[in-house]
């Protein structure tokens, strides 16, 4: 268990923040695009409870901030989603090459 | 290498890998069913590091809830077996050396910083109780204001969700569904209204 040190869990972390970037770069979609911002979410939740583990075990402070973030995250994708229907409902479409309205 | 190590890398390379494919698969549901995977992955890495409660939440809210709700926006927006456009070429060239290249630097500034290569002596056990009284702590090091101010986030999240998404009934038109047959021909919205308040009375 503890022979796997830190920096091998933050580079897990590391690639996953930056598939999320690469999904966020790439998809046009707006289902798609957040999902990939749930993918970086979860990789900072997996760094706040491993520093939490190997530097301050007899704390708890890093699991308090990934719970507080795993329920924002929630009601950020609940919002999202709602908007996304409401979009859909009236441009037809959920490509964010559509959604020109709010633009100057 | 122990059993710990190969679990945790086959862990590791299962969330990577699922994730890889659920930003890349051109079928959106597949997509969904790959992100599935890799919240599972790591609610299983939170499960490897002994972190029970946040692996069991992990998997109650983003399995049980928001990738629920994705795949349900799905089904509400797309066609089924309908195929994502592809992305240009440019895009997904740059995009590539743009995170390459970011992934570089981070790791880099990681490595470079010299954490501590081997784990401290304290054992890192979490229990549920420890956890909840913190949560309700009022004393100090006590987490009860976040708590709250995040419950009323919560709150007003779910309120706005329903607002958003509610569909708004222009005034002077026929509703397509009406919720009573008594205005089954061109009621308008105040009638409907009323009727099922009389509906309601009724059955009351």
């Amino acid at each position: 268990m503890s022979a796997i040190p830190l920096t091998h869990i933050l580079f897990v972390t590391t690639a996953l923040f930056f598939i999320g970037m690469y999904g966020l770069f790439t998809r046009r979609n707006l289902i798609t695009m957040l999902m990939s911002i749930e993918l970086i979410l979860n990789s900072v939740n997996i760094n706040f409870v491993a520093f939490n583990k190997y530097l301050y075990p007899d704390k708890l402070n890093g699991v308090f901030f990934s719970l507080f973030i795993i329920t924002v995250a929630a009601a950020e994708a609940a919002v999202a989603i709602a908007i996304i229907i409401n979009l859909y409902r009236s441009h037809r479409s959920i490509d964010v090459e559509d959604t020109t309205e709010m633009r100057f | 290498m122990n059993a710990s190590q190969i679990i945790f890398y086959l862990i590791s390379a299962f969330v990577l890998g699922t994730a890889l494919l659920a930003v890349t698969t051109r079928k959106i549901f597949r997509s969904a069913i790959w992100l599935l995977f890799s919240l599972v992955g790591v609610a299983g890495l939170y499960f490897w590091m002994q972190v029970e409660f946040v692996a069991a939440v992990q998997i109650i809210v983003y399995v049980g809830g928001v990738v629920v709700l994705i795949i349900f926006s799905i089904f509400l927006t797309h066609h089924s077996g309908s195929e994502l456009p592809k992305p240009p070429l440019k895009r997904t060239i740059f995009s590539i050396l743009a995170v390459l290249l970011g992934f570089a630097f981070s790791y880099n500034l990681i490595a470079g910083y010299g954490f501590p290569t081997t784990t401290s002596e304290k054992p890192f056990v979490v229990p549920v109780s420890a956890i909840g009284e913190q949560m309700l702590d009022t004393k100090k090091y006590g987490f009860v204001l976040p708590f709250e101010v995040v419950s009323m986030l919560l709150l007003a999240a779910m309120i706005g969700c329903i607002v958003i998404a509610m569909r708004s009934i222009p005034k002077g038109k026929s509703i397509q569904k009406p919720a009573t047959p008594i205005s089954a021909n061109g009621g308008t919205f105040k009638q409907v209204v009323e009727s099922t308040k009389t509906m309601e009375e009724k059955t009351t």
